[in-house]
């Protein structure tokens, strides 16, 4: 369970400071599915990387758990990601010289396993997001949903208690949001995942169990 | 997995994996080729040393030229105009004489030998006389034969002094009363023939007859520089004068180390050399053998210590003696080459560097992303520094490859260069070349030729005697072990400095911050 406390966080940006989110309070329980909107600049992505442990707050505490994971050091927050929170992009973010094998694999790397249990989880992963014909495929090789679907894979090959997605669908035609967003749809209700999306399409919030606005670095439930 | 995703990288982004490695190719490469045309180099200045001073001669020591304390006056040239026979008011004059150095006291004693010998870190040591053999021979007309007072070193009646003309018959239009002589030289080398290790006998070979022994010692042999002998007309078996004595030769010898003259004209017995030179006890040179190249210091500076009077030379000091178009290379090389590798070396590390850190820019996301899946700091630097290793290991590879087929090529080329050195010892001046002289219509005698073109201090007076061997060494750059694994340490530097920066640069990227990045 994500709880936080009085959150702020300011960037410097050109010598001026931002202030991307302010004081917000905020839980999500363990298996919740949870989507965030709000206009672009409002702190969507800010408060996601919060939650990823990819950054800290300039004031509060994030607890996850019963870890205060705002005052980890990096070694720490390394942990975390690596064990228990999995990322999708809007763009993917795919390693353009890695096939899809290769790419979800490359989540693996820190895990003390074998290669050949490596490979098996992985193509486990793939097949999971229905991709077990494009293993040895390149993203330039693949399609948009493809690729996200990779992605996918790579996000859930380590068995994350929670995924991350931040506009998982902003770069697909509206057939292949809906497929992607069945996919996760499914697998969050599968293995039970805590599951965020930032998104901007209204379609994508509706299916969420729980929907969040930020606006101006404030955070609000939506009506 | 480390290797698959370093491989991809290398081969996904070829014009950075090529473009590092070129730099780095061309300048192991450069720094491959200078280095074995400095050993090349190295080693044939060595030849030319090595023909002088002997194979395996560390150091010499010789007398530290001093300024005579009196002028000596015009110098003698010593023949006894008395001798000979008288045709028709002529006198026919053939005289040889083994001068040393000037008024004979310009040579160390023996007893610096012997210092020589007993100083620590000394393997063995040879000492040397140098002289010149000067032959006078033809006619002096008698009126040119003005009694004089004694004068010079040889002592006796002596016919150089030149008087006023006035006081000579001049000579007449039928050739009666007019003087003809040749004054002709070489140089002869009293060698101890017990020391055949160090010094010059070390550097040369026998090619015809045999060569001189320790049994030959206090005996009228000598052995001939074989070039001399062919210019002089003589062979084996036959007989030279030298000093007034006759001596057979037994056989003619060859620089070991190349086809060019060898050190001196004639090799004798060192006693002997002493005995007719009027040096007993004596000795010009001085050839050391240190035990090993370590002691090489060490020795020099106690040598110096106790031999205040002498001059210690090391191969180093005495490369400096080497001239022609061996010393321009040598210069060459030690200048532009060794500036030149250095420059394109950084040229490639700073090359490598930029290179590698353009590349973790550009992958600002990459490594976003893969810190955001829990990549650690240390994997994503291993990760850098791999990729940069393998590229400047490819381009030091390469770097052997053009470095070695540089040397190839010069080696096929026969380059060749000439080079000189002159092993330094004072005497009176002669060179080393036959001076005639006729007289003119005044009857005084005159060299022929421009006097413009004779050898410093041909006559009269003093000037520094050079044995000076001129010789065309073929160059052979060598392809030498520890310069391969220099340019593989190189790469291997270069690749790590590289890599180092990169990954440094990767591994203090915010993870927020780098997936915030539009790359």
């Amino acid at each position: 369970m994500y709880e936080l406390s009085n959150v702020s966080k300011t960037y410097k940006q050109r010598n001026r400071l931002v202030e991307a989110l302010q004081s917000v309070d905020l839980q999500i329980a363990d298996g919740q599915m949870v989507a965030i909107q709000g206009p672009t600049g409002g702190g969507k992505s800010t408060l996601l990387q919060l939650l990823g442990a990819l950054d800290r707050p300039s004031s509060g505490t994030i607890t996850l758990g019963d870890v205060d994971i705002s005052s980890l050091p990096d070694s720490k927050l390394v942990e975390i990601r690596s064990h228990k929170i999995g990322f999708v992009f809007q763009t993917f973010n795919l390693i353009p010289t890695l096939n899809a094998l290769e790419n979800v694999e490359i989540a693996l790397q820190g895990e003390k396993i074998s290669s050949s249990a490596r490979i098996e989880r992985a193509e486990a992963a793939l097949a999971s997001v229905g991709l077990s014909d494009r293993t040895r495929h390149l993203p330039s090789e693949l399609s948009g949903g493809q690729q996200q679907r990779v992605a996918i894979a790579r996000a859930l090959v380590k068995n994350p208690e929670i995924l991350l997605a931040d506009e998982p669908t902003g770069n697909l035609d509206e057939q292949t949001r809906d497929d992607i967003m069945d996919l996760l749809e499914g697998l969050w209700r599968e293995k039970g995942l805590t599951l965020v999306v930032v998104t901007h399409d209204s379609a994508i919030a509706k299916r969420a169990q729980r929907r969040l606005v930020i606006q101006a670095g404030k955070i609000r439930e939506a009506s | 997995m480390f290797l698959t995703y370093l491989r991809r990288e290398l081969f996904g982004r070829r014009k950075q994996t090529a473009i590092i490695a070129a730099g780095m190719a061309l300048a192991i490469g450069l720094v491959i080729i200078v280095n074995a045309f400095s050993q090349g180099v190295q080693s044939a200045q060595s030849k030319v040393l090595e023909s002088v001073y002997g194979v395996g001669t560390d150091m010499t020591v010789t007398l530290t030229p001093v300024a005579p304390t009196a002028p000596s006056g015009p110098q003698s040239f010593g023949f006894d105009r008395n001798s000979g026979t008288n045709v028709s008011g002529t006198q026919k004059v053939s005289q040889s004489r083994l001068t040393g150095g000037i008024g004979g006291g310009q040579f160390m004693p023996t007893s610096d030998l012997a210092t020589v010998e007993q100083t620590t870190g000394v393997k063995g040591a040879a000492g040397t006389l140098a002289l010149q053999n000067i032959t006078f021979s033809g006619q002096i007309p008698q009126a040119f034969q003005v009694p004089l007072p004694a004068s010079g070193a040889g002592g006796g009646p002596s016919v150089q002094k030149m008087q006023p003309r006035t006081k000579l018959n001049r000579g007449g239009t039928n050739g009666n009363g007019g003087s003809s002589f040749n004054v002709d030289r070489f140089s002869v080398l009293g060698v101890d023939l017990s020391k055949t290790a160090v010094g010059p006998l070390s550097a040369i070979t026998v090619s015809n007859g045999v060569g001189l022994t320790s049994t030959d010692t206090g005996t009228y042999k000598a052995v001939l520089d074989s070039n001399y002998a062919t210019s002089a007309k003589l062979s084996t078996g036959g007989s030279i004068n030298i000093g007034g004595q006759d001596f057979s030769i037994v056989g003619l010898v060859t620089p070991s180390t190349s086809d060019s003259s060898s050190a001196s004209d004639a090799y004798i017995s060192l006693d002997v050399a002493q005995k007719l030179s009027g040096n007993a006890d004596k000795l010009s040179t001085i050839y050391v053998q240190a035990n090993s190249n370590k002691d090489i210091a060490n020795v020099k500076a106690s040598l110096a210590s106790v031999l205040t009077a002498d001059t210690v030379k090391t191969q180093s000091d005495l490369a400096s003696s080497v001239s022609g178009s061996l010393a321009s290379a040598s210069s060459l090389v030690s200048g532009l080459g060794y500036w030149l590798s250095i420059a394109v070396l950084i040229a490639a590390f700073l090359i490598a560097i930029l290179f590698t850190i353009s590349g973790v820019s550009r992958r600002t996301r990459e490594f976003g992303t893969l810190k955001a899946i829990g990549w650690k700091n240390r994997r994503i630097m291993a990760q850098v520094l791999g990729e940069s290793f393998i590229q400047s290991m490819l381009g030091g590879l390469i770097g052997i490859g053009i470095g070695l087929v540089g040397i190839f090529a010069i080696n096929r080329d026969n380059l060749t260069l000439q080079g000189s050195a002159s092993a330094g010892s004072l005497f009176s001046g002669f060179g080393r070349r036959a001076v005639a002289g006729g007289a003119n219509a005044n009857g005084f005698p005159s060299p022929v030729g421009d006097p413009a073109t004779l050898p410093q201090g041909a006559f009269g007076g003093s000037g520094r005697r050079s044995v000076e061997t001129v010789q065309t060494i073929t160059m052979h750059l060598p392809v030498a072990l520890n310069v391969i694994l220099l340019a593989v340490a190189l790469s291997i530097v270069g690749g790590l400095l590289a890599g180092a920066f990169g990954g440094w640069r990767a591994s203090r990227l915010s993870p927020a911050a780098a997936l915030r990045s539009v790359n």
